[in-house]
């Protein structure tokens, strides 16, 4: 392999993180708030068929990326509503939903399948795609990869470093102290759901547009990426930065499976297809582990010394989950 | 407020759910250039024209009605048993597995198909304690473990089909071997239905309609749903129970994939369980986890199932028309629910 190849790889790998950072950031807004979008896995089918669809019919790109973001902000409506207002569970109605809006893509999708359709051009940046190395790996992409970027970054600011990611952060934390300083739990809740969703929805035409373009049904291969990317919101602890480095690990390995499976012939293709799985599972063991009450007992049998090397290590690793997700709140 | 008039209100919201459901499915249609009608009454034509149609209807009956049960348990335990696919699927490998090891070793075939059972049975039960141990033991949510193993499932499926099992000659995606016709559960003349497949799903829910219902570990079981931390603190071993709750469902889930085996396709194919775990989901939140309800509805979901079968003949329309109205009827539902304890709440007031 030469240098070229392999940087061409890498800058593929970051424009394949793309869809699944929109995925996993809008999911972490929709759960700093306190709500559980479940229905991840079939808004991007419903999104990716929808925005390709609209894309293809009017040939017209933005208005597809707008489209995608439109279902999934209306299927995070119909979470947020059934959840806060209607007080049913998070996780019956997101799953409900992640099912039908799966089979709404196929159903909706039938006329689109295998249509070739428009893909949104690379856009090198002038001057910065120049610099050796960093040029063709960061800046040779297409518009949304660069909104990827940008996203990890503003997410992160948003949360952690202004008043409005404050008022977030208590919503989904302490929701009755935040309300008590006059923030409205609700309609917070409903705000993030929602724009969250839309940026789930954006990860639907980023594939059926740009990563994966086209429709091609139940073998487009988009199927599993939601839960995927569920599971990287819990990975990256809810803190942008560690998700997107979560999406870059996740889209790293995938691609060194496509390059490293013709030196491989002793493992059959089906494996490596879904090792992404076993390895999703095992992300999760390591940052839930530590939070589990017989690692404690047995941490409290151990030498002091070994005691407190693991622990720290294992609290470096862990990830809790804002303390009120998944918890209605009641504001009268 | 009187007990019946609050079980008329009930029943009226019930009823507009399933309006609304219907109402959302016709606008899905319309929207997609489809005449409703017609459609509506292929699929009533699909699933009950004819006594044969019905028999396919009750073919797939049975495997979902195991799943359905088996969720049973798993959602009186407080958990979502999401990894019930794969379960599906091992115990339908697992039987293939006992069929292949001994279908040439000249025991009566009677013994040798309750074996399959058994074994189907243990290769779910094994596949869901995976789920359950790392739930209870490593703290990962039974959603995404569950899933997880589902797709390593397929995968494991995928492998033996064109690997180790592979059909003489070159493996392909219309799956092993089939095995010879003695090995089949027997089935009525002129059907693809085994009665013996249909007394195995009532058994099967009837033993835990009662075990939930009339025995000490249900009610126990029941607390632990309700509220893990209190029954922990009234000293209720918490995490055996759930493992228990996890491996009687996934026992009944690797019992729907031996029927699969060994009543309705006679070998292993790539997508063995056929969405009847997801599909048992939707059924047991539909009935409100409700024991007495699962007979009619998981009847009433398979003949949806069957019934959307040959719409992409007929009317060129995806067969996934089905999971868009059950999908509708759950969502709904679910909404009205809330809706009706919403205009409760406001009424009390």
């Amino acid at each position: 392999m030469t240098t070229d190849s392999i940087l061409l790889g890498l800058a593929g790998v970051l424009a394949a993180a793309a869809p699944i950072i929109f995925a996993a950031i809008g999911e972490t807004l929709a759960e700093r708030s306190g709500v559980i979008n479940l229905s991840v896995n079939g808004t991007i089918l419903l999104a990716a068929m929808g925005g390709f669809a609209v894309a293809v019919t009017i040939d017209n790109l933005l208005l597809g990326c707008l489209a995608g973001m439109l279902v999934g902000a209306l299927v995070a409506l119909v979470v947020a509503f059934s959840s806060i207002t209607l007080r049913q569970s998070q996780v019956a109605v997101g799953f409900v939903l992640a099912l039908m809006c799966r089979d709404l893509a196929y159903f909706l999708g039938n006329p689109y399948m295998g249509l070739s359709g428009p893909r949104i051009p690379s856009w090198p940046i002038p001057v910065l795609s120049e610099i050796p190395i960093l040029g063709p790996l960061l800046f040779r992409q297409d518009i949304l990869t660069y909104l990827s970027y940008v996203l990890i970054i503003v997410a992160w600011l948003w949360i952690f470093k202004t008043r409005p990611g404050l008022i977030l952060q208590g919503v989904g934390e302490r929701p009755a102290a935040a309300f008590v300083r006059g923030a409205n739990v609700n309609r917070t809740r409903y705000l993030y759901t929602i724009l969250g969703g839309a940026l789930v929805g954006l990860a639907g035409p980023t594939y059926s547009l740009s990563v994966k373009a086209g429709w091609k049904g139940t073998i487009s291969g988009l199927d599993g990426i939601g839960w995927i990317a569920l599971a990287i919101t819990i990975f990256g602890g809810w803190n942008p930065i560690r998700v997107a480095f979560g999406a870059y690990l996740f889209a790293l390995l995938q691609w060194l499976g496509l390059v490293l499976q013709p030196s491989l012939p002793g493992i059959p293709s089906q494996v490596l297809q879904v090792a992404p799985f076993p390895l999703m599972i095992l992300a999760l063991l390591i940052v839930n582990i530590g939070n589990t009450e017989w690692v404690e007992r047995v941490l409290a049998t151990l030498p002091e010394s070994a005691r407190k090397l693991i622990a720290r290590l294992l609290r470096s690793l862990r990830a809790s989950p804002p303390a009120s997700l998944g918890v209605p709140f009641e504001q009268e | 407020m009187t007990r019946n008039k609050s079980r008329w209100i009930n029943i009226s919201f019930q009823f507009a759910a399933i309006l609304l459901a219907l109402l959302f499915t016709t606008i899905i249609l319309l929207f997609s250039g489809a005449p409703p009608l017609q459609a509506y009454a292929n699929i009533i034509n699909g699933s009950i024209g004819s006594l044969k149609k019905f028999s396919d209807v009750l073919v797939a009956w049975v495997p979902l009605l195991l799943t359905t049960t088996g969720l049973l348990v798993t959602f009186t335990a407080g958990l979502w048993n999401i990894g019930i696919e794969g379960q599906i699927t091992l115990g339908a490998i697992f039987t293939t597995g006992l069929l292949r090891l001994f279908q040439d070793s000249g025991l009566p075939p009677g013994l040798i198909l309750i074996l399959a059972m058994l074994a189907g049975m243990l290769g779910g039960a094994l596949w869901a304690s995976l789920a359950g141990a790392l739930k209870t033991f490593g703290g990962v949510n039974e959603i995404f473990g569950g899933l997880g193993l589902n797709f390593v499932a397929t995968a494991l499926t995928l492998w033996l089909i064109f690997g180790p099992w592979k059909r003489p000659g070159i493996g392909s995606m219309s799956g092993t071997e089939p095995f010879p016709n003695h090995l089949w559960l027997p089935m009525i003349s002129g059907t693809r239905l085994s009665i013996w497949a249909v007394i195995i799903g009532i058994i099967a829910l009837a033993v835990i309609y009662i075990v939930l219902r009339g025995s000490y570990f249900g009610l126990r079981l029941k607390a632990v749903g309700k509220n893990i931390r209190s029954s922990f603190l009234i000293g209720i071993p918490t995490s055996r129970y759930m493992m228990s709750a996890f491996i009687l469902c996934g026992a009944l889930a690797g019992l729907a994939g031996a029927v699969q085996v060994t009543a309705v396709y006679h070998r292993l194919i790539p997508s063995i369980s056929s969405g009847y775990g997801y599909l048992g989901l939707l059924v047991a939140m539909l009935i409100n986890y409700k024991a007495l309800l699962v007979i009619p509805v998981s009847l009433f979901f398979a003949a949806l199932n069957i019934g959307s079968i040959q719409l992409p003949i007929i009317l060129k329309l995806d067969s996934t028309l089905s999971g868009v109205l059950q999908g509708a009827l759950v969502l709904f539902f679910l909404m009205m629910d809330g809706v009706r304890q919403r205009v409760l709440r406001k009424a009390e007031r």
